[in-house]
């Protein structure tokens, strides 16, 4: 296993062909160590240890089952809905455990934001879709929030299709609209890690690609995690990589050296399709 | 006879009784609502919605149980809709997964198919014997606890069926609980929750044991919630069984009333229900 001590920010990964960026210099906005997760008594993550980069897209990538998604429901602590799911471990966001009974779990969502698989807009307007969202921690002029509104929605690419319908319903909306719409949502709270959940797999190429041109431009300002069946698409969007398997992190490190060189078998066997 | 022919028979045969089964049913609902029109449209008239309750012999209306069936029913839908809304949001969003919510659940479950009698007899119990007289208000409360479980079975049912995905979404956000329930949950189920206030409104309004141990009856009007009070179908009983013509006339426009009433609000309740589907 060559799993990577992420304690150890400083210690330099493999050399890269690529000019890709190195884990020197970086900084971790969120640290797994020995992360384990459980429906009930089913161990669905086992002793986890990744970091994600500040300003760096991580892709988790892994056969359906590895557990990708429950990692990321971890991290925000959605799965705190439920009951009987639990984990154990440390996620450390800026040095703090967000796993601690005292963690404020709304203070932590607007921190880390989500965009599910299936779009999910509230059962109203556009503009309220993401100005709802705004006033939770905040109350702004009239003007300002509509100033608010307008960036979020440019920054999701989508002002120019929805700037003349801002009373519309969200459901009116297509479904790549509506899930550029939730991104949008998502931005407009200010968080600062993304999440995405298979965000495109309901999407058709078009969407996507418009989707994936945003993850790009939205990398400069957040820390970003995304889970995708999609191989082509972790390579396009991410700079580092997570191969997962049967709910154990088999291989993490730059995308490039993931894709070319990689240092497990299995990870070899996932990429080139020859299971999964 | 192959195997195929037979199951084709048996189909036939059926089939063939489903289709008779339901032409009974429909028949004999058919003659009922016949029967209805034919009889009260003699009997009605402007003069059932202007006038009070004529003494036996002479002419008069139905206003005085037709607006203390509006008072009555009015307030039991408004004491009894929080409740109903406040516990089906409690077993479907805070306690879903606790034993409380599958315990009331059951409990609910037998209030619903509770004989509407026995509800009269209790509310007689703890509000009229304690009042020491019937009145208007022990009436509301004897429909409030009927309208109770159906709007809590309602309010469940539909939040339930909020898509698990919308209150992830919701929450993830950062969204506090309460806020999700009232701006998202409740925004999504509107149309369900309306329509749950509006069958538990006709499920009370054609109700007439509860009313005779409760609310009573009056020759007279009053909107004194504290006298017994007039309503449709205590009316109704007590026309309908009496040997004056005038009287039985207006029993037949009446039950009419409570029916076109009824139907009316099925129809708003189906078109809600429709419009939140599509």
């Amino acid at each position: 296993m060559t799993m990577v001590d992420s304690a150890a920010p400083a210690t330099p990964p493999p050399i890269v062909s690529r000019p890709a960026p190195t884990r020197e210099g970086l900084n971790e906005k969120v640290s797994v160590r020995g992360l384990s997760f459980y429906y009930g008594e089913n161990k669905a993550l086992k002793n986890i240890t990744v970091a994600l980069y500040a300003g760096l897209v991580t892709a988790f990538i892994g056969p359906s089952g590895c557990g990708k998604s429950t990692f990321l429901r971890v991290l925000n602590r959605i799965y705190d809905l439920y009951p009987n799911q639990r984990a154990e471990g440390e996620v450390l966001l800026d040095n703090q455990n967000v796993l601690s009974p005292a963690q404020d779990l709304n203070l932590l969502r607007a921190r880390v934001g989500m965009v599910f698989q299936k779009p999910t807009p509230f059962p109203m307007s556009i503009y309220e879709n993401i100005a709802f969202g705004i006033r939770l921690y905040e109350s702004l002029p009239k003007a300002d929030m509509d100033a608010r509104v307008e960036s979020a929605l440019r920054r999701a690419a989508l002002w120019d299709e929805v700037k003349d319908k801002l009373g519309h319903n969200g459901l009116s909306l297509s479904g790549g609209q509506q899930q550029r719409l939730c991104i949008a949502r998502t931005v407009a709270v200010k968080p600062e890690v993304i999440l995405l959940d298979e965000p495109c797999s309901a999407l058709d190429p078009i969407a996507t690609a418009k989707i994936e041109e945003l993850i790009d431009e939205l990398k400069s300002d957040y820390t970003i995690a995304i889970v995708t069946h999609n191989m082509q698409q972790a390579a396009r969007v991410s700079d580092y990589t997570a191969f997962m398997f049967l709910g154990e992190l088999v291989e993490f490190g730059p995308t490039t050296k993931i894709f070319t060189t990689p240092s497990e078998r299995r990870t070899q066997d996932y990429i080139t399709g020859r299971f999964g | 006879m192959s195997l195929y022919t037979r199951r084709r028979s048996k189909n036939a045969a059926v089939l063939g009784m489903s289709v008779a089964a339901t032409g009974v049913g429909l028949g004999w609902l058919a003659l009922i609502l016949y029967a209805l029109i034919n009889e009260a449209l003699r009997g009605l008239s402007l003069a059932v919605f202007t006038e009070m309750t004529p003494p036996p012999g002479a002419e008069g209306g139905l206003l005085n149980p037709i607006v203390g069936s509006l008072i009555i029913t009015a307030l039991a839908v408004a004491l009894g809709t929080p409740l109903g809304l406040f516990a089906g949001t409690y077993m479907a969003e805070y306690g879903r997964y606790s034993h409380i919510t599958k315990v009331v659940r059951f409990i609910n479950d037998i209030l619903l198919s509770a004989p509407s009698i026995v509800v009269g007899l209790f509310v007689y119990e703890v509000l009229v014997r304690q009042m020491g007289h019937f009145s208007g208000f022990a009436g509301s409360v004897a429909l409030a606890v009927i309208v109770v479980p159906v709007v809590v079975r309602t309010t469940e049912d539909m939040l339930l069926l909020v898509p698990r995905e919308l209150r992830e979404a919701a929450s993830a956000i950062g969204m506090p609980r309460a806020r999700m329930i009232s701006h998202v949950c409740y925004r999504a189920a509107r149309a369900g929750l309306i329509t749950g206030v509006l069958l538990a409104i006709a499920r009370v309004s054609g109700e007439t044991a509860p009313l005779l141990f409760t609310a009573l009856n009056n020759a007279f009007f009053s909107i004194s919630l504290n006298q017994p009070m007039a309503s449709l179908p205590a009316v109704i009983y007590q026309f309908a069984l009496s040997p004056y013509q005038e009287w039985q006339r207006l029993a037949w426009a009446g039950a009419l009333i409570i029916t076109a009433a009824v139907l009316a609000l099925s129809i708003a309740a189906r078109v809600l229900a429709r419009r939140k589907l599509s």
